[in-house]
């Protein structure tokens, strides 16, 4: 029977979130096109995270070994070059995440197997496979083919196929791990944690973010004397971090923190799907942005289309008025 | 050491409206500007510093139109030594795969102690270039990487994870190091290096320096529009009357 198979990511002991989701968009893909979803788990001491993927797939295999006990984008490449020759799946599916992209492109690379990457949308076509992927900062989507083959990889986007109840009974398959040591060019040495900083942008109800709209430096105190009028905590997007503008623990993402506020003020942030994801929960959404087409406002409840430097101490006035 | 920088010019589309062009399958390109891809000045930022430090030389290499030669001298400026353009306008289907074995191709004969690439380019956000040129080059890899130091021929590399933790590697040479922004303060060039760096020469490669048959691994069908979401209620009027209308709805909300 033809296979899909789905590379389990893990990290610390817990299986990561966008692993749910490439389990139910390889069964949802499996389903309709008669084949198995097998998922493949690399670690060490895997017992409880394979009973906890046994009724999103109908094979398991596990390899348990030390090698896996951290991640290494090379000892998960050639143990799952091993695996997919030996399995010939139609389809591999890998998270588009720090740790798919360490390994898938250059597996199919390796293996010779046409791929692609960060897709939003997966169909088959006559065996063939079709998928939906975003380019120009989120402005554009599009269809791309892949090249005839009897075998792909592909690498999701996390947050596009949400985490569905699997309801199947896969018994764990125990497989010999293909690979038993780190290779000597790569080696895992450790696992460094997030500074920890004075304001903790997770707690607050209220975060104003700002994105690089603000243009300089310079221009930041109008942000702050904002958030302090409004009450809240100032937060930022990535593109202000990277210039030493703000502290990394003030930066929203997907490789920052993910807020949860009463109400998330973004201004300036253009809206890209990983800013998104640190924001996307927050009860309430106001956008301020020049540009009327920003993804930002797919997001926000709230749009203002408009120059932030005028609406800021505008806004700002009313909120000190009404708290009067 | 011999360094290696892979410098894509993207369209810069973050604030500017984007419109698809006649084909269907690409953008229009005359209304927008152009500059080096935000992760490769990291990139090259990262080369320029180890050579500072261990002497060397830095070849920028850019798959592009004509125009990519601009980019390029800005690299020159900033402190790169050769630079080399493959000419896109003479191979067809190009994608991430295609650009790395077309990459790798003029790579292959030069000799080089690291490879630094961005993470990602913003206009088709494969990737993917970086960690395809490694193994076409039989050369290991990191993709995300935040911090590269080299001591006794062993690279300390720092890849970033989600929610900002950090992967510790260590790592022999030559490598391919696909960068993450923000890992380093990538510098200006000044005018009279831009000036020395407009009389330098940039080797061109067309398609006849290339022996091998390229395959792409995709073809692109069509550009669309990404379909419209929630869309947010947008509030119209006057700055002052759209201040008052969203300072009402903070306030509804109880939150001052
Ligand atoms: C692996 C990876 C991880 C990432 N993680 C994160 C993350 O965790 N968090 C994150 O934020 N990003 C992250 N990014 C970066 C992300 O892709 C975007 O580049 C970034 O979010 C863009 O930030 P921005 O919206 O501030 O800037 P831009 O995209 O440049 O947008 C600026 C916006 O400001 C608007 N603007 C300009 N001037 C004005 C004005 N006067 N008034 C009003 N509006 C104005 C513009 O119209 C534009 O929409 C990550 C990228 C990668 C590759
Ligand atoms: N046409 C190109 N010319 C030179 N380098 C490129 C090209 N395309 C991609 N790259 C490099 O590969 C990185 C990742 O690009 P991508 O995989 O397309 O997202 C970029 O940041 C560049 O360093």
């Amino acid at each position: 029977m033809a296979t899909i198979l789905a590379v389990i990511e893990h990290r610390q002991g817990v299986i990561r979130d966008i692993t749910f989701e490439l389990l139910t968009l390889g069964r949802k893909l499996a389903e309709k096109n008669n084949a198995q979803l097998i998922g493949v788990l690399l670690g060490h001491d895997t017992q409880s995270l394979a009973e906890s993927l046994r009724t999103h797939v109908h094979r398991l295999l596990v390899a348990d070994h030390e090698v896996f006990s951290d991640f290494n984008g090379e000892t998960y490449q050639q143990s799952l070059a091993t695996i997919v020759k030996k399995e010939s799946p139609f389809l591999t599916l890998v998270g588009n995440t720090a740790f798919g992209i360490d390994f898938a492109p250059s597996l199919a690379t390796q293996l010779g197997f046409p791929f692609t990457t960060d897709c939003i949308g997966v169909e088959m076509v006559d065996g063939r496979i079709r998928v939906t992927r975003q380019l120009y900062d989120g402005k554009m989507d599009a269809h791309v083919q892949l090249a005839e083959s009897t075998s792909y990889v592909l690498t999701v986007r996390s947050g596009i196929c949400p985490a569905e109840q699997g309801g199947l009974s896969a018994e764990v398959e125990k497989i010999e791990s293909p690979v038993v040591s780190q290779p000597d060019h790569k080696r895992f040495i450790e696992y460094i944690e997030a500074v920890v900083g004075d304001v903790d942008i997770t707690k607050a109800d209220v975060v104003v973010g700002v994105g690089r709209g603000i243009k300089e430096q310079a221009n930041l105190p109008l942000v702050e004397d904002f958030a302090k009028a409004i009450g809240g905590v100032v937060a930022c997007s990535r593109p202000i971090v990277d210039a030493n503008w703000l502290p990394k623990d003030r930066q929203v993402g997907s490789s920052g923190k993910t807020v949860k506020p009463k109400l998330y003020i973004a201004i300036g942030i253009s809206g890209a799907f990983q800013h998104i994801a640190g924001m996307k929960n927050s009860d309430t959404i106001i956008a301020i942005n020049k540009d009327s087409n920003a993804p930002i406002f797919n997001e926000a409840d709230y749009g203002i289309v408009d120059d932030l430097f005028k609406v800021l101490p505008a806004l700002k006035n009313k909120i000190l008025e009404i708290k009067k | 050491m011999d360094l290696i920088v892979c410098i894509k010019r993207v369209p810069q589309t973050a604030e500017a409206e984007v419109k698809i062009d006649a084909s269907g399958k690409d953008i229009v390109r005359d209304r927008l500007t152009f500059d080096m891809n935000e992760a490769d000045s990291y990139a090259l930022e990262a080369a320029i510093l180890l050579k500072e430090k261990f002497g060397g030389t830095i070849t920028a290499i850019s798959l592009g139109t004509a125009d990519a030669e601009d980019t390029l001298r800005i690299a020159l400026a900033k402190g790169a030594d050769n630079a080399i353009r493959i000419k896109a306008e003479e191979f067809a289907q190009l994608d991430g795969f295609k650009t790395a074995a077309l990459l790798k191709e003029v790579i292959k004969d030069i000799t080089f102690d690291a490879i630094f690439t961005g993470c990602m380019a913003t206009d088709d956000s494969y990737y993917q270039v970086g960690p395809v040129l490694a193994e076409l080059l039989g050369v290991g890899h990191a993709t995300l990487v935040s911090k590269v130091e080299v001591a006794d021929g062993k690279a300390q590399v720092n890849r970033e994870l989600e929610g900002g933790l950090i992967e510790h590697l260590e790592m022999s040479l030559p490598a391919v190091f696909a960068v993450q922004t923000g890992i380093n303060e990538p510098r200006y060039a000044s005018l009279i290096a831009i000036r020395r760096a407009a009389g330098k020469e940039i080797r061109v490669v067309g398609r006849e320096e290339i022996s091998i048959e390229l395959k792409s691994n995709s073809t692109l069908e069509g550009l669309f529009l990404p379909p419209v979401g929630k869309r947010a209620e947008i509030l119209s009027g006057s700055t002052d009357e759209i201040s008052t209308k969203a300072a009402t709805i903070i306030k509804e909300k109880g939150l001052i």
